[in-house]
């Protein structure tokens, strides 16, 4: 992997991610950076199993919100570390979502997408009953939970390098798991899961742990970016918009690539960015996510990568 | 010598319909058994029995001294057993290479990714795939992608190699390459069990023939004792002529080997 031109491109990106902000202590830049961050960790992740698998996954959001109850939870009420309650939230929702994948992925195609839809529900009423977890009013941290991290102010500097880790294991989990025998048994999946099972492919095996390691960080980003807003509330946790914004990404970088899709939600977010700030169009950035699925879906279906393939073909030696 | 493969009184039915009713047959390795009959005779049933991809409701398979009745398709590639299927399922978007990898990466051997890699080339050239190793599955001409299915079916280095009508949709020329293929394979020591429709080209390549008719088997026996069975000629073969031209074509080869 290391002698890889496209592990170092991964580096790069990461790199500049972290000195850019630092540099002027550009406040600004680093939040739209740190939004960019989660939105490459969520889109990444779920093109594990919506690229390479072929399962359409419309509740990645599940694993993002529960990793930010737990997380906050261990944090307010148990007085864990923030290091250690990140570890916990990653494995305990990986385990969670294992149990539902070995359940759900025993249905296919739409059947499997709507009852990821189910799984959002379900869990977000849970939550809304859960006297622990403060029912449908959430939990607000005190701001003392700050003073390890030196205080709210170096506080949202760690976050942010975090959340920038976070994103960068996404980055190179997706390219590790491609170029893997596992991620060749995926893609035989996500190609023709009969078929694919009969070559050998452990399917029911593969895709579990295919769903359960695409929850891993995801839940970490949740914990941090939840934790960051030192408040969490089911509405904006389990919120289904954010699931769909990733699939929307995934389609638009190329479903199956490692560049494609965080591109893809680097130019998303700054998209959704200047349509939120600009007087014209606020509140208006789900009316242009849906056009511009359209159009993808009509006529880029292998989304930014396809095209720059198809334009740049030697590209593909470099990039995954 | 051992059987590689027995069936031991398999039944399967879908509701009302008996598609395999108590059949028994053993395989030696090593040789090339033929398996013909009617449409809707049972035939692809029964490979679909084999691998797993149905389970049957009585009756016992066993492959290599082990049981395996009831297990997943996986599994039982896992065990040597590699097939084709009778209409084509690439993997589409993925490569020639590709295709062969996964075979070689998930079959008998269980190979590690690059020494799968070397695998599927060697299976690829074996099948005259290796000129188009890079191209995408679903650019393949039909004669292409069946070349492929048998392509990734040998990359697992099976044990065994259920054929599924290989032969159906090609023109001359290729079935006499696929044929010379299917021989070149058993020569490296493939057991082979193979469905065709095309007379001439069972007739001359099988070791032995069962006939299937409503799931049950008809006849057993060498392919020229088969031909000759008047319950066969009756079932399948439909016209004694035909038999009878078999049956000729069948000892001329055989006076020529």
């Amino acid at each position: 992997m290391l002698c890889r031109p496209f592990f170092w491109i991964i580096a790069l990106v990461v790199g500049a991610f972290v000195v850019s902000p630092l540099i002027g202590n550009d406040v600004q830049l680093r939040e739209s950076l740190a939004l960019a961050a989660v939105y490459i960790t969520l889109a990444s992740n779920l093109n594990l199993m919506l690229g390479y698998a072929g399962y359409i996954n419309f509740g990645s959001i599940v694993f993002f919100g529960l990793g930010g109850y737990i997380c906050i939870w261990l944090v307010d009420s148990n007085h864990w570390p923030l290091a250690a309650s990140l570890i916990a939230t990653g494995i305990g929702v990986s385990a969670l979502s294992l149990i539902f994948g070995f359940g759900i992925l025993r249905l296919r195609g739409p059947f499997f997408a709507l009852s990821t839809i189910g799984i959002v529900e379900g869990v977000q009423a849970f939550v809304e009953n859960f006297k622990p977890w403060g029912g449908s009013s959430g939990i607000y941290i005190s701001p003392e939970v700050f003073a390890p991290l030196g205080g709210p102010g170096p506080a949202l500097w760690v976050i942010y390098f975090l959340l920038v880790a976070v994103m960068a294991a996404s980055l190179y989990l997706s390219y590790g798991i491609k170029i893997s025998k596992f991620g060749l048994g995926l893609l035989a999946i996500g190609q023709n899961e009969d078929a694919a099972a009969i070559l050998g492919v452990p399917t029911p095996r593969y895709k579990a742990l295919c769903y359960s390691a695409s929850a891993f960080l995801p839940a970490i980003a949740g914990g941090l970016y939840f934790f960051k807003g030192a408040f969490i509330q089911p509405s904006d946790a389990f919120d289904l918009t954010l699931s769909t914004e990733a699939i929307v990404i995934c389609m638009l970088g190329g479903q199956g690539t490692v560049t494609g899709v965080a591109l893809g939600a680097y130019l998303y977010e700054e998209l959704r960015g200047y349509l939120l700030v600009s007087s014209t169009f606020s509140n208006f950035q789900l009316v242009i996510a849906g056009a511009l699925l359209l159009v993808i879906v009509l006529f880029f279906p292998s989304g930014l990568m396809g095209f720059i393939y198809s334009r740049f073909p030697r590209l593909q030696k470099v990039l995954e | 010598m051992t059987a590689l493969l027995e069936l031991d009184r398999v039944s399967k039915r879908f509701g009302g319909l008996l598609a395999v009713h108590n059949l028994s047959f053993a395989m030696r390795e090593g040789e090339i058994l033929g398996l013909i009959g009617p449409n809707g005779a049972g035939k692809s049933t029964l490979f679909n029995l084999i691998n797993g991809v149905f389970t049957p409701n009585s009756g016992r398979i066993v492959f290599n001294g082990a049981d395996i009745t009831g297990e997943r398709p996986f599994m039982v590639a896992r065990h040597g057993i590699a097939r084709t299927h009778q209409i084509v399922q690439p993997l589409t978007n993925m490569t020639v290479l590709d295709n062969c990898t996964v075979g070689a990466c998930f079959g008998r051997e269980n190979l590690p990714l690059h020494r799968a890699t070397e695998a599927a080339r060697a299976a690829a050239a074996l099948v005259g795939l290796d000129d188009r190793l890079h191209l995408a599955a679903l650019h393949l001409t039909i004669a292409g992608k069946k070349r492929l299915e048998l392509a990734r079916a040998l990359a697992a280095q099976p044990k065994l190699l259920l054929l599924d009508e290989v032969l159906a949709g090609l023109n001359p020329t290729e079935i006499e390459h696929m044929i010379a293929v299917i021989r070149r394979i058993r020569d490296s020591g493939v057991t082979i069990l193979i469905i065709e429709h095309l007379m001439q080209a069972i007739m001359s390549l099988s070791d032995r023939i069962v006939v299937l008719n409503y799931g049950e088997k008809l006849a057993e026996g060498a392919p020229a004792e088969v031909a000759r069975d008047p319950q066969v000629i009756e079932a399948y073969l439909g016209d004694p002529k035909l038999a009878a031209a078999l049956e000729g074509k069948d000892e001329g080869s055989a006076a020529h080997g």
